[in-house]
């Protein structure tokens, strides 16, 4: 019964009928998702699934746990990149001293995301997977170039974060694919990075995020990377100005260009959160401060 | 789907649906009516439990997920009927107002004492940021948290 009169939002249980599947390899969870491919989700953490399912924003006839699968919860330094795989919980990548020392736009994204409980609990792949134009650990994942490793039946793909994202809730898997692993190459040198969100509460996604990277040759950039998150349908590079600071000095006059480059890039829309008008003032301001404070990151 | 759960040191055998969550199965198939449902969403923390050792939210936990898992809640804290120094710092502080959220607070805050036995202000704060109290008694219950602190350190040197 979904009638209109029918209240069908009940949090206190997950209304939706499900077969559970517990997998004990990639191999076998990649079978189970060939098989009922979009009657499948992957539940890894839970903190946005249970949440969908319990709001009939999703309502998967079958559940694929990686809880079984060890070889996905893992955090390796390979010398030239950091590799996280699917399982591993957003609290062991912020406790992880190589992502707190190199990562920091992304060690601060991470810490930045709901609560204890919550990175408890929740995955790294998890967040971009989900899709959120608000994830918080998207522009950090786009400023250090990062790539998303998809298996399924057929083989392995690598996919740059920056093909990931296709929409809100919506990425570039096919629905026999999964992702395994995301892996972020080390910034380079004479480089630092940033993240900076404003919310409503703590607790709440972000109205505007913002993850830079600046490097610098004897006071001038030689490159920078922005991305922003919940200003358009995906989270997204701002190349245009990345261009214009480009070989330029770090002055007011260029972080003024720089912030009208990026507020006639984004695409915000007004919903609960905030309005058109605000997300595109504050992601100005986000964009300043996080250069400037990256900026600072490179001479330390 | 049958599961084995041990709850508060009690080794549980459970039949429960693979829709089940681990808040209504503590709730209504054990009777441990300390977790409580606030959100279902995961912003409120009044459901926190210890699965392991670690702090989630059984409000978004699927009983089958933690299958052979330890899981302590509020009940299974006090020794022999004695309270832990948790509850008893929240008793003395004056930290329960109405009482709803406080077993999720006592969880969070066994959680952090366990990680950290000397927590600063702004760690107690990052802690229970997962967790509201809607009579606003935030103010006593990081008091009551860094009292227990100070408990749990006597106790360990056999002062109190």
């Amino acid at each position: 019964m979904r009638a209109d009169y029918v209240n069908i939002v009940n949090t206190h249980i997950v209304p939706v009928k499900l077969t559970y599947h517990a997998p004990k390899s990639i191999e076998e969870s990649l079978r189970l998702l060939a098989n009922y491919r979009k009657k499948a989700r992957i539940l890894a953490g839970g903190t946005d699934l249970v949440v969908d399912m319990k709001l009939r924003r999703k309502e998967p006839e079958h559940i694929i746990s990686l809880k079984k699968i060890k070889e996905l919860d893992y955090i390796v330094d390979d010398g030239s990149a950091v590799r996280v795989g699917a399982a591993t919980k957003l609290r062991t990548i912020e406790k992880n001293k190589i992502i707190r020392e190199r990562f920091q736009a992304l060690y601060e994204a991470v810490r930045s995301i709901g609560s204890i409980q919550v990175r408890n609990m929740g995955t790294l792949v998890g967040n971009i997977c989900n899709a959120s134009p608000a994830a918080d650990t998207a522009p950090p994942l786009l400023i250090f170039n990062a790539t998303v490793i998809a298996k399924s039946l057929n083989g392995e793909r690598t996919i740059p974060i920056n093909k990931f994202f296709k929409g809100p809730g919506i990425t570039s898997l096919e629905d026999n694919e999964m992702v395994t692993e995301v892996s972020i190459p080390y910034p380079p040198e004479n480089s630092g990075s940033s993240f900076l969100k404003i919310s409503r509460v703590g607790m709440d996604l972000a109205k505007v995020n913002v993850a830079v990277l600046v490097k610098l040759d004897k006071g001038v950039v030689e490159e920078c990377r922005i991305a922003l998150g919940a200003v358009a349908p995906t989270p997204l590079r701002i190349s245009k100005a990345e261009e214009y600071l480009r070989y330029k000095s770090i002055n007011e006059e260029n972080l003024r260009v720089v912030q009208e480059i990026v507020a006639e890039e984004i695409k915000p829309i007004t919903d609960v959160r905030s309005t058109e008008w605000y997300r595109r003032e504050v992601s100005k301001i986000l964009v300043r401060d996080a250069i400037k404070l990256s900026v600072e990151r490179v001479k330390k | 789907m049958k599961i084995k759960l041990i709850v508060n040191n009690v080794e549980k055998t459970l039949d429960v649906e693979p829709n089940e969550l681990l808040l209504n199965v503590l709730r209504e198939k054990l009777g441990l009516t300390g977790s409580k449902y606030g959100c279902g969403i995961g912003e409120c923390g009044a459901c926190t439990v210890l699965v392991d050792g670690e702090p989630v939210l059984s409000c978004l936990t699927l009983a089958v997920e933690v299958d052979g898992r330890e899981i302590t809640t509020v009940e299974g804290l006090d020794v022999n009927g004695e309270l832990d120094p948790v509850q008893e710092a929240f008793l003395e502080e004056g930290a329960i107002q109405c009482g709803y959220c406080t077993p999720g607070f006592i969880m969070i805050a066994k959680a952090l004492l366990r990680e950290n036995k000397n927590p600063s202000r702004s760690e107690i704060t990052e802690y229970i940021k997962g967790n509201l109290c809607r009579c606003t008694g935030y103010i006593n219950i990081i008091k009551a948290i860094q009292k227990a602190s100070e408990k749990i350190a006597l106790r360990e040197r056999n002062i109190i």
